[in-house]
């Protein structure tokens, strides 16, 4: 039985007020009015589709996951680099054992999601083990467009694996289809589209169809026997017309979350079948529908052990950690939409320091400090001579990793001098509970609740960013605990 | 046991050029301005110092890196130039190579020269700069301001001490030396303060305010060191004498391993028990006349107090609100405006304080005279709090 055996969701804490868009674009466009109900997800300045994708992955399978999958695919299409396979930064934040794991980025349709799931089912079909799938997105938006008051941020992960499923793979079809209802084109920030009534005449009322239809032939099922229907899009209508068109209860339409998260792209399919697999019982189907250049469809069906796991906060819990922001010209700035002056202070050459870099991956990426084997101290960075001094032991820590330890905060400041994107710039002494120590940023500080003794988790983020070369290096900062 | 450096060596003649925003000065401008002072007290010529050390904190910035900026500033005739570098403690790091130098017999008379050209940025504070290539990956995005900020917090959670409460002795220690710099026409910052005016000046790094952090400013100073027979041969009376200069670096275990709560810096405490141990003193708080510390903050100065034992632990608060390190206090701190009111030139620094001690030492200090001053301390702080270098240096009268 191929099927899923964990999923997991992240959602940005930040949630636009999307009456702040209007408010500032209105005068232009009045039309944008009608769309401004609700909130959406915002990345921080430091989150991107990686970042984001490595607390959809801790999300399923915890921070510290025992065991690596035999693939991984990591499907968006906002991946920081063009060149540097993204889900192998993805791997080692998650400290995947690479003797044993292949990785892929999939991209360039709205369905990458879905498309890396028939993927994923092929490779645990083929006995090869269980396959990882993340979708993450993160798109840039052009200020007062459609699109800046749907899209939203997030990431989903999902894993296809054999045996004992929390929802067993029933069938799939995939079919492509040049139809361009929007295009990015290389080398460009933005989305182009086309009028959304012939998008959902010709688009979604047509192609979808032909693919459940061709999926439902297959295997057996009936329409009105689906109890999820999971289909993402940006226009409010079409779910619930395509679910009356093919004879799916309207019960089973699932929301696409418009006023709460917004269209988060090519994550949206799995984060929605995130979402129902939460509430999902035994027996439910769920059929899943990507959209983009064509259609994929994928059903699921639960099975008695859905009820039995749960993610560690899941798509309902991101949802409820959501905090308000009324800032517009903060999300504009954190997605470098307008030309702001940063100061010169920012003004200094980033340049990362490749070879460093490799050398140094252990750290950086995976967040791998030392434990000394003779007297048990934990430290980091990892060094040849132990740190405790009644020790000092030469070369006898091993490995030992920080990414799933909590601590707590020993000294903090809040420095409004130094650059930062959204300062002031929080950091201090962090002290873990399991040992060890490090002067590290924070990010997303609450200032009215925040101080020494603050309890802390860490997570991966983008620590700086050299607009000059386009690279942006990554490092774990600690969050307060929430 | 070594015997330490106490009584070998003493100060023949010191200079130091205004601070301060020096738009008009280049660097080779300053130096000349200290040295020239210094040269003349020294009553030598040019051509008999032997050998020199230059600090400068930031070489990139401003100079460039190696020692000619000095040797081709003042014309040096051909003898060993070093440049030397260690954070904060670049000044006095010189002055300890140039005592060192004296104190082996490998010279007779050799010269400390510490400036730095800072206001060149086109922005306030420090100069941004990298710390190192891998460093720069996972330290944290800092400022000055915001690595000692982080003392406060480790302070107010020590002893439990009201946020207010411990703004205000910041306050304090910020109105006492500018007070004490209002009657330094050396000083960048030559205007009295209100503690209402430290209170609520913009914040930088919580919870230092403006007030609460040391100007930034262009400098240079300058010290000819001998032996005590030499200085007496030249015609010097009153010799002013190197009791004692210590520094201290931190491994790591304060940042990486054990209890260090961020409330105090590790070694301060370790640079001060060994400096009073040379200079054989037992009881600072009665046997030093004056110090002059590193107070980039004022948060640093005022835990500063504890770790040079001048202040009991925790008790900072209450000496420094009594009054007990004013011009007219116990132990005057900073009687020539610190760090506050002469900014911060980074390789200057260490060595204008031991300017300061050696006028005060030789009754020569104009308004700020103290009266009739034995020991006086010098303290520079360079790095994170977790992590840093810290020097230590007591100088005093020869004959006491």
């Amino acid at each position: 039985m191929i099927g899923i055996t964990a999923y997991g969701a992240y959602l940005p804490r930040a949630r636009l007020q999307k009456q702040v868009i209007a408010d500032a674009n209105a005068w232009f466009d009045s039309g944008l009015r009608g769309l401004a109900k609700g909130e959406k997800t915002m990345c921080n300045w430091d989150e991107d589709a990686i970042t984001m994708a490595t607390e959809a992955c801790a999300d399923a399978l915890g921070r510290a996951p025992d065991r690596t999958p035999a693939a991984l695919l990591l499907a968006s299409t906002s991946l920081p680099f063009a060149d540097r396979q993204n889900s192998v930064i993805l791997a080692e934040a998650m400290r995947f054992d690479p003797a044993n794991l292949r990785t892929l980025d999939v991209t360039c349709s709205q369905r990458a999601g879905t498309s890396a799931l028939l993927n994923a089912v092929d490779i645990a079909a083929a006995g090869r083990g269980d396959a990882l799938v993340v979708a993450s997105e993160h798109r840039l938006t052009k200020c007062a467009s459609r699109e800046e008051m749907l899209y939203g941020d997030g990431a989903a992960a999902v894993v296809i694996g054999e045996g004992d499923v929390l929802a067993e793979l029933v069938g799939s079809v995939s079919q492509p289809v040049d139809f361009i209802d929007h295009y990015r084109a290389e080398g460009r920030d933005y989305d182009v589209g086309w009028e959304e009534r012939w998008v959902r005449d010709e688009g979604y009322m047509k192609i979808v169809p032909q693919a459940v239809l061709a999926l439902l032939a297959q295997t057996g099922v009936e329409a009105a026997d689906i109890a999820h229907f999971v289909m993402p899009t940006d226009q409010r209508q079409v779910p619930g017309g395509l679910a009356k068109k093919l004879g799916i209860p309207d019960s089973a339409v699932t929301d696409n979350l418009l006023q709460s998260v917004g269209i988060t792209g090519t994550a949206h399919a799995m984060l929605l079948l995130a979402q129902r697999l939460e509430e999902a019982r035994p027996g439910d189907l769920l059929l899943v529908v990507g959209f983009g250049q064509g259609c994929d469809a994928l059903l699921f069906r639960a099975t008695s052990r859905i009820a039995e796991w749960q993610p560690q906060r899941g798509v309902s819990g991101w949802l409820a950690a959501g905090v308000p922001e009324t800032n517009y010209n903060k999300f504009q700035s954190f997605n470098d939409l307008i030309d702001k002056e940063l100061g010169k202070r920012a003004d200094v050459d980033k340049t990362a320091f490749l070879s460093a870099m490799y050398r140094n991956r252990a750290l950086t990426n995976s967040f791998i400090g030392g434990k000394c084997t003779k007297c048990q101290t934990v430290q980091i960075p990892r060094a040849h001579y132990c740190v405790n001094p009644e020790c000092g032991a030469l070369d006898t820590q091993e490995a030992y990793p920080m990414a799933g330890q909590r601590g707590k905060v020993a000294t903090w400041t809040a420095d409004r001098l130094t650059f930062d994107f959204n300062p002031p710039a929080y950091f201090g002494m962090v002290v873990f509970d399991c040992g060890g120590r490090l002067m590290m940023d924070l990010t997303e500080v609450d200032p009215d609740t925040f101080d020494t003794g603050a309890e802390v988790s860490v997570h991966f983020r983008i620590k700086q960013i050299d607009t000059q070369r386009g690279f942006r290096k990554y490092f774990w900062k600690a969050v307060p605990s929430r | 046991m070594a015997k330490g450096i106490r009584d070998k060596v003493v100060i023949l003649g010191a200079g130091c050029s205004k601070f301060g925003e020096r738009w008009d000065a280049e660097p080779a401008d300053l130096m000349t301005e200290a040295f020239e002072e210094c040269l003349a007290d020294a009553g030598i010529e040019k051509n008999q110092i032997e050998a020199a050390w230059q600090a400068t904190g930031i070489d990139a910035f401003s100079v460039g890196p190696g020692a000619m900026p000095l040797s081709i500033a003042l014309r040096l005739p051909y003898i060993p130039v070093t440049r030397l570098e260690n954070y904060c403690a670049s000044g006095t790091e010189a002055f300890r190579a140039a005592t060192y130098a004296v104190a082996s017999g490998a010279c007779d008379i050799a010269l400390a020269m510490g400036f730095e050209k800072l206001k060149d940025t086109g922005y306030g504070g420090l100069p941004q700069r990298s710390r190192g290539v891998t460093n720069d990956m996972y330290y944290p995005n800092l400022s000055a301001p915001g690595m000692f900020a982080q003392l406060a917090a480790g302070y107010r959670a020590k002893y439990k001490t009201d946020k207010q409460d411990l703004k205000r002795a910041m306050a304090h220690v910020s109105v006492k030396s500018h007070a004490n710099g209002a009657k330094n026409s050396k000083a960048h910052l030559q205007r009295a303060i209100t503690e209402d005016q430290a209170m609520n000046a913009p914040m930088i790094a919580e919870p230092i305010g403006l007030f609460d952090c040391c100007g930034v400013s262009d400098g240079a100073a300058c010290a000819i060191v001998t032996t005590p027979e030499i200085a007496r041969s030249l015609g010097k009376r009153d010799l002013v004498s190197v009791k004692a200069l210590q520094l201290c670096a931190s491994n790591g275990e304060e940042g990486g391993f054990g209890n260090w709560d961020g409330s105090y810096v590790a070694t301060t405490r370790i640079a001060a028990k060994r400096a009073y141990e040379e200079a054989g003193i037992k009881d600072p708080r009665r046997e030093v006349s004056m110090t002059e510390v590193h107070d980039c903050f004022s948060i640093t100065e005022l835990v500063t107090m504890e770790d040079l034992f001048l202040s009991p632990e925790g008790g900072a608060v209450k000496d420094v609100l009594d009054g007990a390190f004013d011009a007219d206090g116990e132990v005057p701190c900073q009687i020539d405006g610190g760090l506050k009111c002469f900014g911060h030139p980074i390789g200057a620094s260490g060595l204008r304080m031991l300017y300061e001690m050696y006028l005060q030492l030789t009754g020569r200090a104009g308004p700020r005279q103290l009266d009739d001053p034995k020991i006086g301390l010098t303290h520079n702080l360079g790095g994170f709090p977790h992590q840093n270098v810290v020097s230590v240096a007591i100088v005093g009268r020869y004959d006491a």
